[in-house]
């Protein structure tokens, strides 16, 4: 379970006022939930998952973790990054026994787990190979396996799969959520991509900017697991569409000047909507 | 010109003279002496600076304020040839071997903690992060089995140059050190004038140093080179 309460972080700047990333955000993640945090870029996603996997320390607020307050990174939260982290010196096999050498765990022992959750990834046959012998799918797959087979309670997730193509991005958030079926380990999924969130969360957490907070929340109440084809589905997506537009606009604004407004229908996927209206 | 030839004939030896003077030189095992000698003086000066400049660099890379004092002047000492402390060694430690040893190590240790500082300022901070998450707190076991490996692609450069270094800080240094050495066999030898000999140990120098650079130290390069993905791989 995280628990986040009335957090506030501000990065000091050097000779200007420091700059508030975010404000006053609260939300708790039930045990085994999978929840995943959107918003335009720049909004304060990463620092948020920062904060909860106990790499920034200075902030205002709580944030708990299992009843515990964070203090530092480790103790049953894990984190995949989206350049996913590998270790370039150490082969597949090795890269996932990391954390597990790092419990002590004899050798013999850690290979065998670590085995077992390349496994569960399906790259078997690649646990000699060193990570620039990998495709970004195949790395990515080792960062989650590196992940799991710590068994943390908590998996933390920042934007793993941003950098893939299309079709590999496909078939990892299907292993993802295969994973999760079966583990049900509690989730924060951090995307800025809508289908992705709602394919794969029970709950969606749309993020406003500048300073970021939770601007809206969405729980997908749909026949797990998500289809893509499902209409409910797609009426999520075009609900946190709206939302996230307004988000956008406000960014895009900040950017290019005051006068700068996205047209009406300016997102192609969605030609049939109001947007950034009626929230 | 045949009159000037044949009157500094014996400043400059004929390849045939200089093989004989190889010949004498290991079969009387002067040479061999030397070069032993010489050895055990760079190795033990190579480790300590290697062992002191690594500490160094990365102090200077953890902490700022250690970086902006003593950082700065160590770029400074890495331009003061390291014979020049040799006067300074000599009133510490006297003529003798640790002196030779000293030079050599502080020819060698400032250039090592330039490439540390790098190697180790430059690892990503992902890296530092997994490693942190998946536990090995911000101590020895991060140092040595995430900082060190992932700097290793500046500290073999860094090592090569400090090999290089040192073998030139320690002729230096054994040309006016006593004992038995390489250098001190090429002040020798002047005293008698033997050229052919003096020809004998600069290419034993020109050797040791090639050899052991290429087959040590690129092999080592190329390896991690390789290993890290950062060489497209050859061929
Ligand atoms: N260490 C830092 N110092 C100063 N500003 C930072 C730092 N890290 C992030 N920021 C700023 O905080 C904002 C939020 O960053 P981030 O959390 O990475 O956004 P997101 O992950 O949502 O794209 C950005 O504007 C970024 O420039
Ligand atoms: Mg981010």
């Amino acid at each position: 379970m995280i628990e986040i309460e009335k957090v506030s972080k501000a990065f000091e700047q050097k000779q200007k006022k420091s700059y508030q990333v975010l404000d006053d955000v609260s939300f708790t993640i039930k045990q085994g939930e999978f929840v995943s945090l959107l918003g335009p870029s720049g909004c304060g996603k990463s620092t948020l998952l920062n904060l909860i996997a106990g790499f920034e320390k200075s902030y205002s607020g709580t944030i708990r973790v299992n009843g515990e307050p964070v203090k530092g990174p480790g103790a049953g939260k894990v984190v995949v990054f989206q350049e996913h982290g590998l270790f370039p010196w150490m082969n597949v096999l090795d890269n996932v026994a990391f954390g597990l050498k790092q419990q002590g765990i004899p050798k013999k022992k850690r290979y065998e787990r670590a085995l077992e959750g390349i496994k569960s990834v399906h790259l078997s046959k690649f646990i000699d190979r060193y990570p620039h012998e990998l495709s970004g799918g195949m790395k990515q797959r080792v960062a989650i396996a590196r992940a799991l087979v710590m068994e943390p309670d908590i998996l933390l997730m920042d934007e793993p799969f941003a950098a893939l193509d299309e079709q590999t991005r496909y078939i990892l958030q299907k292993d993802l959520e295969d994973i999760w079926l079966k583990t049900r380990k509690t989730v924060l999924f951090i995307t800025h991509n809508i289908r992705e969130a709602v394919l794969l969360s029970d709950r969606v957490l749309v993020m406003a900017t500048q300073p970021g907070r939770i601007k809206k929340e969405f729980v997908i109440q749909a026949a797990r697991p998500h289809q893509a084809g499902d209409p409910l589905i797609h009426h999520y997506e075009n609900k946190i569409m709206e939302t996230l537009t307004e988000e956008l606009e406000k960014v895009v604004r900040e950017e290019m000047g005051h006068d700068y407004r996205l047209e009406k229908n300016a997102v192609p996927s969605l030609p049939d909507h109001d947007l950034g209206i009626g929230i | 010109m045949g009159y000037r030839v044949f009157d500094w004939g014996w400043k400059f030896p004929s390849p045939l003279q200089t093989a004989e003077a190889f010949v004498d030189g290991f079969a009387n095992g002067h040479l061999f002496g030397s070069i032993l000698a010489s050895m055990r003086r760079l190795l033990i000066s190579f480790v300590i600076s290697i062992l002191l400049g690594t500490g160094l660099g990365f102090l200077f890379a953890r902490f700022r304020f250690l970086d902006e004092t003593f950082g700065f002047l160590v770029v400074a000492l890495q331009t003061v040839p390291s014979i020049a402390w040799l006067p300074f060694a000599i009133i510490w430690f006297g003529l003798n071997d640790t002196s030779v040893i000293f030079i050599t190590a502080i020819g060698a240790t400032w250039t090592m903690s330039m490439a540390s500082r790098t190697g180790i300022a430059q690892i990503s901070k992902i890296h530092l992060r997994a490693a942190r998450m998946m536990g090995t707190g911000n101590g020895l076991k991060l140092f040595y089995q995430v900082m060190l490996p992932a700097a290793f692609p500046h500290l073999i450069t860094g090592v090569r140059v400090a090999w290089a270094f040192a073998w030139r800080a320690l002729t230096a240094g054994e040309l006016i050190g006593r004992g038995l050495g390489l250098g001190q066999t090429l002040q020798d030898s002047r005293d008698i004038g033997d050229t052919a000999t003096l020809l004998c140990v600069v290419i034993i120098i020109a050797l040791i140093g090639t050899i052991s650079d290429h087959f040590c130290f690129k092999r080592l390069e190329d390896g991690i080179m390789v290993r890290f993905g950062l060489h497209a791989a050859k061929n």
